[in-house]
């Protein structure tokens, strides 16, 4: 073969190539978006993974919506909403809905789903999401009441996040499984095509309700899963996807200084802090870090100021409370600050007696560039790190079983906008307890079952300053992701790590 | 012929147990399978209740023998993330990662055969030193690495091929030859070292004697001894593709079984990993030994051995 035979040879061979691969653009209104991971089932109860958070809020509803901006709470599926009592909600239902199937939207579909999910053998992924609830029962077509089984003040964050309503004929029939393969909503994007684990297709509700979420731009959605960031790169530039996220912030930075991609920077609910065995649950013996200075020696040590701003850059913030600042309760005010101060560091050390510093093992399960910036700020002040990464099943383990002395971790509170679900998760003497202080105990206890919101943020504060008082961890900084899109894209990234499809539009 | 059939397959049996029990057995250094299960957003409870519900408490022997009895019946049990039979998820990817594997072992045969011949007919010409440097660089080059360059080079540069995928047969142009790349140069190796060895014996100069031509000298006479030693090595590598596509799939987003096996080992779904490791390991097993009876076949001298 001549060598302009074999030229046109592979010329033809790529023409017809690229006639099957969909060329993602404005001019065929269709979105590509890649998620890294697979979904193990589209049915948002039973992933919990971030992906599935996105699918959740484009295919379904919820009663209640939360602003993302002004965390203002809105009526969506439900018009109003009042509590008979402290644990029965009555909500008054919207009229005229329809879910994607033409079924129409009423009490009976509240009822249904609301029972499905609470019963525990039916095996919602997250129970902490449904659990609270005892279960529904219908007033008329459009009122229902909401049972609860104790005491829960965070009962509208919960309705306005994780918990969607199912069309309950639908849902009966198919179940779980047939849900996710074929799902079916009231929200602002239907799904018209599942390959599991390669794609998913949306495409835009035309008949969506008056929504707070607002209505759809973009046409089409479609959602491939690549799993290495590389390739998703390499897709946007031969462009075949228009949107990914999750991007690390040295390939963002690449991105920003090319034409044609928008470079977007949002923080999370993600806060990384560092747990200290204040309980003397390990086996360390002495244990230094029983002593109230070692622990806000260890606090003074650490130039979080620095790390935000080497390391984590984009809008991540040094955060001094065991709570993501923005959370209903995270009194910021209250909490003890400590400055990047070793030679305090260094004397509250020889204060609780050891003058040489000590050593200690450090654990960590992600962010290696991190946990060893941080290992360094304690060797500078004479705390000498064991350093050791383990995967984070390995090391919840061992952060269960109380056999971690010093250890670098984060919490990303399932993106619920309220302190009980970060602080309340770790001070309230569970097994990731590692403070196990009565008086944290017995404000949180309050504070998370009160349903009267000035109690709750009174001994919110209360707890957070005890904790940071005495040190019992040291809070590091917020993490944030970013996303990055063609130039013809229009989106606003929200501080939860939502992709919202919604809010996306064609310049 | 048929005890040396018997004889290797009891040694393959023996294998397959063990590999399955060495790979059950060293899941649980990975970290608290519970913990990975409940995902990073569990707390203590949620753990300590996933531990009860699916038997980790159990002593690992119990845990192994439960799990074997059940594979010998081709039940795999319940993958613990995707809430469905291991046996199907499995049997759903497994046809990409077979293609890919038969596209590479071919791009691999197709290539290093000829140019290994064609380095063996003029040694230390231009040719076998082009043949010599292709191989080291086969052996040096990471997959991940190679790949990346591909696609920079065909996908964003020239745009004749898609990124990734799976959507039509150019998808899987670039894996093929990532994949297929990494077997090439052993293959070709061998094959110039057996066809050098072949060419200098008494049989091919009787040939080229009595008047045959080159071609029907390299390839009737002189091939057809030289390649033996290939097809098993051939039959390995085959057996290496489909457990070792890993990587390549994971960079081309190509969904089969050995991106379901990293992505499950992230996530400790031990009923999917287990299956696949005993999976991949039938398949270097079966080829293994499909490759010693096919040389006892082709060369009666093996069997004795």
């Amino acid at each position: 073969m001549t060598l302009s035979a074999m030229k046109s040879t592979i010329a033809v061979l790529a023409l017809t190539a690229s006639a099957g691969a969909a060329w993602a653009d404005k001019a065929s209104d269709t979105l590509s978006v890649a998620f890294t991971k697979e979904l193990e089932n589209v049915d948002s109860y039973f992933n919990s993974s971030r992906e599935g958070v996105v699918m959740q809020r484009a295919v379904w509803d919820g009663l209640i919506y939360r602003d993302p901006a002004t965390n203002e709470y809105k009526g969506n599926l439900a018009t109003s909403w009042t509590w008979i009592d402290d644990t029965t909600l009555e909500l008054k239902l919207r009229e005229g809905v329809k879910f994607h199937n033409g079924e129409d939207f009423n009490a009976d579909d509240v009822v249904y789903t609301v029972n499905f999910v609470a019963k525990e053998e039916n095996g919602v992924k997250t129970q902490r999401n449904v659990n609270w609830m005892k279960s529904a029962e219908k007033v008329d077509d459009y009122t229902v009441r909401i049972l609860l089984k104790d005491k829960f003040p965070a009962a509208i964050e919960f309705l306005s996040g994780p918990v969607s309503m199912y069309p309950n004929e639908y849902y009966a029939e198919v179940g779980p499984s047939g849900m996710g393969l074929k799902p079916v909503g009231t929200g602002p994007y239907k799904v018209t095509e599942v390959v599991p684990g390669q794609h998913f297709v949306l495409e835009k509700n035309e008949n969506y309700h008056d929504s707070p979420k607002g209505q759809p731009a973009i046409g089409k959605i479609d959602i491939r899963t690549v799993p290495d960031v590389n390739t998703q790169l390499a897709e946007l530039f031969s462009g075949t996807l228009d949107l990914i996220w999750q991007v690390p912030a040295d390939q963002a930075e690449k991105m920003a200084m090319m034409d044609g991609f928008t470079v977007a920077n949002e923080s999370t609910m993600r806060v990384g802090y560092l747990s200290m065995d204040a309980a003397g649950r390990s086996t360390m013996d002495p244990n230094p870090f029983k002593d109230v200075k070692v622990r806000q020696a260890v606090n003074h040590a650490i130039d979080r100021k620095a790390l935000v701003d080497n390391l984590l850059k984009g809008k991540s913030v040094v955060v001094n409370t065991p709570c993501f600042p923005s959370q209903f309760g995270c009194a910021t005010d209250a909490a003890v600050t400590y400055d990047y101060d070793p030679e305090k560091a260094k004397a509250l050390l020889a204060e609780a007696g050891y003058p040489d510093g000590f050593s200690t093992e450090f654990y960590a399960y992600r962010d290696r560039e991190y946990a060893e910036a941080i290992a360094s700020y304690l060797n500078a002040v004479g705390i000498k790190t064991d350093f050791k990464m383990l995967q984070y099943s390995a090391l919840r383990d061992l952060n269960m079983k109380g056999e971690v002395p010093l250890s670098f971790l984060t919490w990303g509170s399932y993106s619920i906008n309220d302190a009980s679900a970060m602080v309340s998760q770790f001070f309230k003497h569970g097994s990731l307890d590692d403070a196990r202080d009565d008086q944290v105990k017995a404000d949180l206890d309050i504070a998370d079952s009160s349903t009267d919101p000035a109690t709750r943020k009174e001994h919110y504060a209360k707890a957070i300053a005890r904790i940071t008082g005495e040190a019992f961890w040291a809070p590091m900084f917020s993490y944030n992701t970013n996303y990055v899109f063609k130039s013809d894209v229009d989106y606003t990234p929200t501080a939860d790590e939502v992709l919202r499809f919604t809010n996306m539009t064609w310049k | 012929m048929l005890q040396f059939i018997l004889k290797r397959l009891g040694l393959a049996l023996l294998v397959a147990f063990t590999v399955s029990f060495i790979s059950f057995s060293l899941l649980f250094l990975a970290g608290d399978p519970a913990a990975a299960l409940a995902g990073e957003t569990a707390s203590g409870e949620d753990i300590e209740a996933i531990r009860r519900l699916y038997g980790f408490d159990r002593p690992m022997l119990v845990q192994y023998g439960d799990w074997l009895a059940s594979a010998l019946r081709g039940d795999f049990g319940e993958s613990y993330y995707f809430k469905l039979p291991v046996a199907s998820l499995i049997a759903d990817r497994l046809s990409v990662t077979m293609l890919l594997g038969v596209c590479g072992i071919s791009f691999a045969l197709l290539t290093a055969v000829p140019l290994g011949v064609l380095a063996a007919m003029r040694p230390n010409s231009i040719i076998d030193r082009i043949a010599l440097f292709l191989s080291v660089a086969g052996q040096a080059l990471p997959s991940f690495w190679f790949g990346l360059i591909l696609i920079v080079v065909f996908a964003i540069e020239l745009r004749w091929l898609p990124v990734s995928g799976t959507a039509t047969w150019a998808h899987f142009v670039m894996p093929t030859i990532v994949l297929g790349y990494y077997a090439m140069p052993a293959i070709m190796r061998l094959t110039r070292a057996g066809m050098l060895e072949v060419l200098s014996s008494d049989y091919i100069r009787t040939a080229r004697a009595k008047g045959s031509s080159e071609l029907r000298v390299m390839f009737r006479h002189a091939l057809r001894n030289a390649i033996i030693p290939v097809v098993s090595l051939a039959a390995v590598q085959m057996g290496f593709m489909l457990g070792g596509s890993i990587v390549v799939e994971s960079i081309f987003a190509l969904h089969g079984a050995g991106f379901l096996a990293w992505e499950s080992i992230s996530r400790n779904d031990l009923p999917t990993v287990q299956a696949l490791i005993l999976i991949f390991s039938m398949f270097y097993i079966v080829f293994t030994f499909l490759a010693d009876v096919l040389n006892a076949w082709l060369d009666p001298r093996m069997r004795s051995s």
